[in-house]
């Protein structure tokens, strides 16, 4: 008997497409443009990015003017969205603040405000990196837990998992883990990422950044274009009610290859599906969607695709997000589990946007446009370096 | 929650090269001579990645190598939990330099050694394992949140965790403004029952409650010892260590979050 999931009591996401649940799905439909070419100040890079609108002019202030920073600042404008801080307050008030904990993921945490004292110490001679580096509420990994811990009034266990691009998923499956040992009774789970320098010029040394927009699944495809990103679900240990999304299952593995290059028979991809899906007690069939990790690198998807087709053989209904939103890297897991909760409740199976002839080379044939469907349950893959590799499984109970 | 059981331990930081000799420093049998880190070469690593690996790899795969020692655990069913307040600030400075001082392309190597799992990934490959590993960040009290982590995944399988805790110091340009100490790296072994031939160490059983004063290390000790303890995040396991390594049960608090300590209760 697999354990009562945990029920998904509210979330949120917030991208390139949009802030919130509504206008994410408006945009999904709408295939509108996600990515703009990259015109970030000081970035001279040939690429695609997914950005998200305002930030640079919503500092945080108050009891938050020291967790200022463009990842803090991106947070606090997911939770903000769809009513989110609203329902963690009526979860304090349920089980209080300190049976509430905050499991979040991220890359690089606020690495650029620290980028932003580099670029300034250099450019003008300084002899220090300044007393405005805010190192404990900005850089450090936790401070992202810590500012939502503060926003959110929140005193349960808190952590940051840090493991690239599946940080988020991993965040959640550990707020997941938590509840079941009843470490907390509720979990704010999720993971927010930034756009910052040191990851678009190290995806660009590694010649994985793609100079037009990413194409997963794409015949040529050249790379990834990467965004920037907030999902946030609340997790409860009470019955769900109807109608309600449940966490169904979550499935970790390690692919013990190469720290920058997944498996090429996506070995530990199949590892964290099948150990999803045994934790779910579901049997491949029973997945209506699956939402590839598709980053659009050839070698990434060739691997995912192998994974895929042993894991499903070739009929399932599949595609990735990432020529939408970007790849929010360490918010990936996390902004792509909320997409697939908004894509359930709004009936639609998402397209695979910014591919328009798919790799013949490739088994499994991806869905290029949106269309109405009735997805019960969904998977979320995400896979990152160090061959890290998460699965989540959520839908109906 | 069910207490844990500890299985192995490994410790590698100034002056104390591995668990033998830091338990009888810590238990004032041997005094304490602060001296740099031996040469460390893992061993288990394919040469690529051993060229490769940076001086916290090194570190945290050292320790990892000690705590399995003796056991009769094979690696690859291990699952892994990897914990350290900064991720390599050394990478950082790096980075930021080649961008917006030296106006250089990144080294990809560079970049690759910067995600916080990075260590995580070494351990994987060095011994094929291919079971769930975690890389996780809570300020002083990642040690803390890595033994929480540890009994949360206990709750849920047979199978023994590794918990490494390592941080180490960053350039001076960063050390400003995060001093660490160090460098220091511990491993605990971690079982949900006490394993056959495998020889129990101690039980810890873990408790949350509101902050207070964490313990510090005995006043016998050589001072440098505690400013180890609370000049790095992964050496606030020291006080833990020493109960350990005195054989007797006890309490000990160790610092979490703002509002939170861990208490271990040592059996």
């Amino acid at each position: 008997m697999p354990p009562i999931p945990a029920s998904i009591t509210a979330y949120t996401l917030t991208s390139a497409l949009g802030a919130g649940c509504a206008a994410t799905l408006d945009a999904l439909c709408g295939e509108g443009p996600g990515l703009r070419r990259c015109t970030l100040p000081g970035l001279d890079l040939d690429t695609w990015v997914g950005q998200v609108e305002g930030l640079e002019t919503a500092p945080l202030t108050g009891a938050l003017a020291d967790f200022d920073c463009r990842n803090h600042r991106l947070a606090a404008l997911a939770l903000g969205q769809d009513g989110f801080r609203e329902r963690v307050a009526e979860a304090v008030r349920r089980h209080g603040a300190g049976r509430v904990g905050v499991f979040l993921g991220t890359s690089t945490a606020g690495l650029n405000h620290t980028e932003q004292c580099y670029r300034r110490y250099f450019e003008q001679g300084r002899d220090t990196l300044g007393a405005d580096l805010r190192y404990a509420h900005t850089h450090t990994n936790f401070a992202l837990a810590a500012c939502c811990r503060r926003l959110l009034g929140l005193a349960g266990p808190a952590l940051v998992i840090s493991t690239a691009c599946s940080s988020g998923a991993k965040a959640i499956a550990a707020g997941d883990r938590y509840l079941r040992a009843g470490l907390c009774d509720a979990a704010v789970v999720g993971g927010v990422d930034t756009l910052c320098a040191t990851t678009l010029h190290g995806f660009q040394s590694l010649e994985l950044l793609s100079p037009r927009p990413a194409s997963p699944w794409g015949l040529g495809r050249t790379g990834i274009s990467i965004g920037e990103g907030a999902g946030f679900l609340l997790l409860e240990r009470v019955p769900s009610a109807p109608g309600q999304p449940v966490l169904l299952g979550t499935g970790e593995s390690s692919d013990a290859h190469h720290i920058s290059s997944p498996h090429p028979d996506g070995d530990g991809a199949v590892l964290a599906m099948t150990a999803a899906l045994a934790r779910a007690g579901l049997a491949p069939a029973a997945i209506d969607y699956v939402n590839l990790h598709g980053t659009g690198t050839p070698v990434n998807d060739r691997a995912e695709d192998r994974a895929m087709a042993r894991v499903f053989g070739p009929g399932v209904a599949a595609g990735s997000t990432k020529g939408a939103t970007g790849h929010t890297l360490g918010a990936a897991g996390a902004v792509e589990a909320a997409l697939c909760l908004v894509c359930m409740a709004g009936g639609l199976l998402p397209g695979t946007q910014g591919t328009k002839l798919q790799d013949p080379d490739l088994a499994l044939r991806v869905l290029e446009h949106p269309r109405p469907g009735a997805p019960r349950r969904v998977m979320s893959n995400s896979f990152g370096f160090g061959g890290s590799n998460c699965c989540l499984i959520l839908g109906r109970p | 929650m069910t207490p844990l059981h500890l299985i192995g331990v490994g410790l590698v930081a100034p002056g104390l090269p591995d668990w033998e000799s830091a338990a009888a420093v810590l238990t004032g049998r041997r005094p304490y001579a602060a001296a740099p880190i031996p040469p460390l070469a893992p061993a288990a690593l394919p040469p690529n990645e051993r060229r490769r690996a940076t001086l916290g790899t090194r570190l945290a795969l050292a320790a990892a190598e000690q705590a399995s020692a003796g056991l009769a655990l094979d690696p690859r069913n291990l699952s892994s939990v990897f914990t350290a307040s900064e991720s390599d600030l050394g990478i950082i400075d790096r980075l930021c330099t080649d961008i917006f001082g030296r106006h250089i392309p990144v080294s990809p190597t560079v970049f690759h050694n910067s995600v916080h799992n990075a260590v995580a990934g070494y351990w994987s490959i060095a011994h094929g394992c291919r079971q769930a590993s975690t890389s996780l960040s809570a300020w002083d009290g990642s040690l803390a949140a890595g033994l929480l982590e540890c009994a949360a995944q206990l709750a849920d399988t047979e199978r023994p965790v590794l918990l490494v805790a390592y941080d180490l110091p960053g350039p001076a340009l960063l050390d400003s403004h995060r001093h660490l100490e160090g460098p220091f790296a511990c491993a605990l072994m971690l079982s949900a029952a006490a394993r056959g031939a495998a020889q129990s160490l101690a039980t810890l059983a873990l408790d949350l409650v509101s902050a207070g004063e964490p313990d510090r290390l005995p006043p016998g000790l050589d001072p440098a010892l505690e400013v180890l303890r609370t000049g790095n995040a992964a050496a606030r396991v020291l006080p833990l260590l020493c109960r350990i390594a005195a054989g007797g049960g006890g309490t000990v608090r160790l610092p979490y979050l703002e509002d939170l300590d861990l208490l271990v209760r040592v059996g």
